[in-house]
């Protein structure tokens, strides 16, 4: 079995001045996940995509130390909306022909979480979002997923070919070893345009503007329990 | 001409308070606007959908639509936007349109935007706004194409007041047959909870980390939680330690709620937990780390040791 999958490159959440890059977080555990369905023996090859121009180089290294098997890097400098990156991977998913797509359910920098439903839409495959569990049946046919869902924990079975967006517990990470990185340096990476993939696509969504968001402030510190339940029931009438 | 389709939520019995947020965009949005229902047995669920202003409530009731499997609603939905010739095809923000919504978008060929907090029409274009990087930015964003899929982000839309004119109920046949037939549904963990869900309900009380196991949990923050007539949240690390079941996780990963309290307790405050709670109206935080990023964000902070503050807390509001 091959699997296909995505990561993004996302300014580092821990980093407050945004200057650090990492492989957005649930892309990290898609990976992970594609290198324990290898271990297990139930795939042969894991394959990386990524879209962006060679900047992204840096997350690419830090996947293939990770254990992918290739990386494809789309080369664009634009900033695509999720469509655009669906349409894109389709064009990848159609010359890689892997069993599996993971993708995670959403990068954390634009919260969008859309790409992994658009692409199994535009292949009309099954798809398992917000997946925190993952047992393949029946000689890898089919995939039976726990879905973490608002309502709780939902269990579905998807017949193979199918696309699967990773949630948080589904696994935790492995650190990337130093070794691992030093090898990486020296894989190659598979660099394709939109052109060569045969896809012409143009984002629909454009970002006008940004501002931050109105932040609240920090209230009144109180002393004691009456003094909260006294404030809340006669200033705030919320008790 | 009906502008916009407004997928409509449900558990099989009642309809989600919190997805009619989305009819509230839809209106926003201007023109006339669908209501649509996909399930089985769900005859009353419809009805009950009818005061909301809308020039129709479709239907689409069949066996084979009795859990909500993204490839088989998805074909339907964008189907019926087709047919009625829909611009917009609007839903509110939660896992069941997450599910759905973007395979919608991508069988009509149109781009999407999800948690949209604000939208205004200039000039024929479509702006609207939706928080990114855990909420710490809000973007003004373009949307382009002459279909749209959109979905609301519940605390920044009211749900729609009742109207006292009804509008029709329109059943749609459907031929199961042919719809995609690769998933299959095998379970839902049942929720033995009495408490009210934690996008609906009036007040939270949230623990994090620091309550120190499943049974001290409960004990403490469901406690406070009946005691206030409300439902319970997490945190990611709460829930990471199996403190709290997963649908209780509040924040950018998580349920996005607006309660009119909101209660933090043992909550660090971490950006990502903030983005689920900024918009509730007034904020507790209880805390042993006076430090805590929470309290900054907090209408009322009190700072002290939450094994004897929740108790007295309990207490308190139950005399």
């Amino acid at each position: 079995m091959k699997i296909l999958v995505s990561f993004k490159r996302v300014s580092d959440a821990a980093s407050q001045d945004g200057g650090q890059f990492v492989i957005n977080p649930f892309d990290e555990i898609a990976i992970e996940e594609a290198l324990r369905i290898r271990e297990r023996g139930e795939a042969a090859e894991i394959v990386g995509m990524t879209i962006g121009t060679s900047v992204v180089d840096e997350q690419v290294r830090a996947a293939l130390a990770m254990g992918l098997d290739r990386a494809i890097r789309v080369d664009d400098s634009r900033a695509l909306d999720p469509y655009a990156v669906a349409r894109i991977f389709l064009a990848v998913v159609r010359q890689e022909r892997p069993q599996v797509v993971i993708l995670g359910k959403q990068a954390v920098d634009d919260d969008a979480n859309q790409v992994g439903q658009m692409l199994a839409g535009l292949l009309n495959w099954p798809q398992a979002t917000f997946v925190s569990k993952v047992e393949f049946l029946n000689g890898n046919q089919r995939v039976r997923c726990t879905r973490e869902t608002d309502r709780g924990l939902e269990v579905i079975v998807v017949n193979l070919p199918a696309v699967i967006t990773t949630d948080l517990r589904l696994n935790e990470p492995r650190y990337v070893s130093l070794p691992g990185l030093m090898k990486a340096r020296r894989h190659p990476i598979e660099v394709l345009s939109c052109a060569q993939l045969g896809v012409g696509v143009q984002p629909r969504t454009t970002i006008v503007s940004t501002r931050p968001a109105a932040r609240r402030s920090g209230g009144v510190r109180v002393e004691s329990v009456q003094d909260l339940v006294a404030r809340l029931r006669q200033q705030e009438k919320v008790l | 001409m009906i502008q916009s389709l407004v997928i409509i939520e449900h558990d099989g019995q009642r309809v989600m308070r919190g997805s009619l947020s989305a009819i509230t965009l839809a209106h926003q949005l201007g023109g006339s606007y669908a209501l649509l229902v996909i399930g089985n047995g769900i005859a009353a669920v419809a009805e009950s959908a009818r005061a909301f202003g809308a020039a129709s409530v479709f239907v689409i009731d069949d066996l084979g639509l009795l859990e909500p499997l993204a490839d088989r609603y998805a074909t339907i939905i964008a189907e019926v936007a087709q047919r009625i010739g829909a611009s917009n095809i609007v839903g509110t923000s939660s896992t069941y349109t997450k599910d759905i919504l973007p395979r919608v978008a991508a069988l009509l060929d149109a781009a999407m935007l999800s948690d949209v907090t604000a939208v205004e029409i200039k000039d024929g274009v479509t702006l609207c706004q939706r928080p990114i990087c855990a909420g710490s930015q809000v973007a003004t964003v373009k949307i382009e194409g002459n279909v749209r899929v959109l979905t609301a982000r519940s605390t920044a839309f009211a749900v729609p007041s009742l109207n006292c004119q009804t509008c029709p109920v329109e059943q749609i046949p459907v031929d199961a047959a042919s719809l995609p037939n690769g998933t299959q549904f095998i379970s839902r963990e049942q929720r033995t909870s009495t408490r009210p869900d934690v996008t609906e309900a009036r007040v939270v009380v949230a623990g994090g980390r620091p309550l120190k196991d499943r049974e001290t949990f409960e004990r403490l923050i469901g406690g406070l939680a009946d005691a206030l007539g409300g439902a319970i949240g997490a945190t990611r690390a709460a829930v990471d330690a199996g403190l709290a079941s997963n649908d209780c996780q509040i924040g950018q990963t998580g349920k996005t709620v607006a309660p009119e309290l909101y209660i933090a307790v043992g909550v660090s405050g971490a950006v990502q937990h903030a983005a689920g709670i900024k918009d509730s109206k007034i904020i507790v935080a209880i805390n042993r780390d006076p430090e805590a990023a929470i309290f900054q964000m907090a209408t009322y902070g009190l700072v002290g040791d939450l094994y004897e503050i929740i108790p007295r807390l309990m207490a308190a509001v139950r005399s």
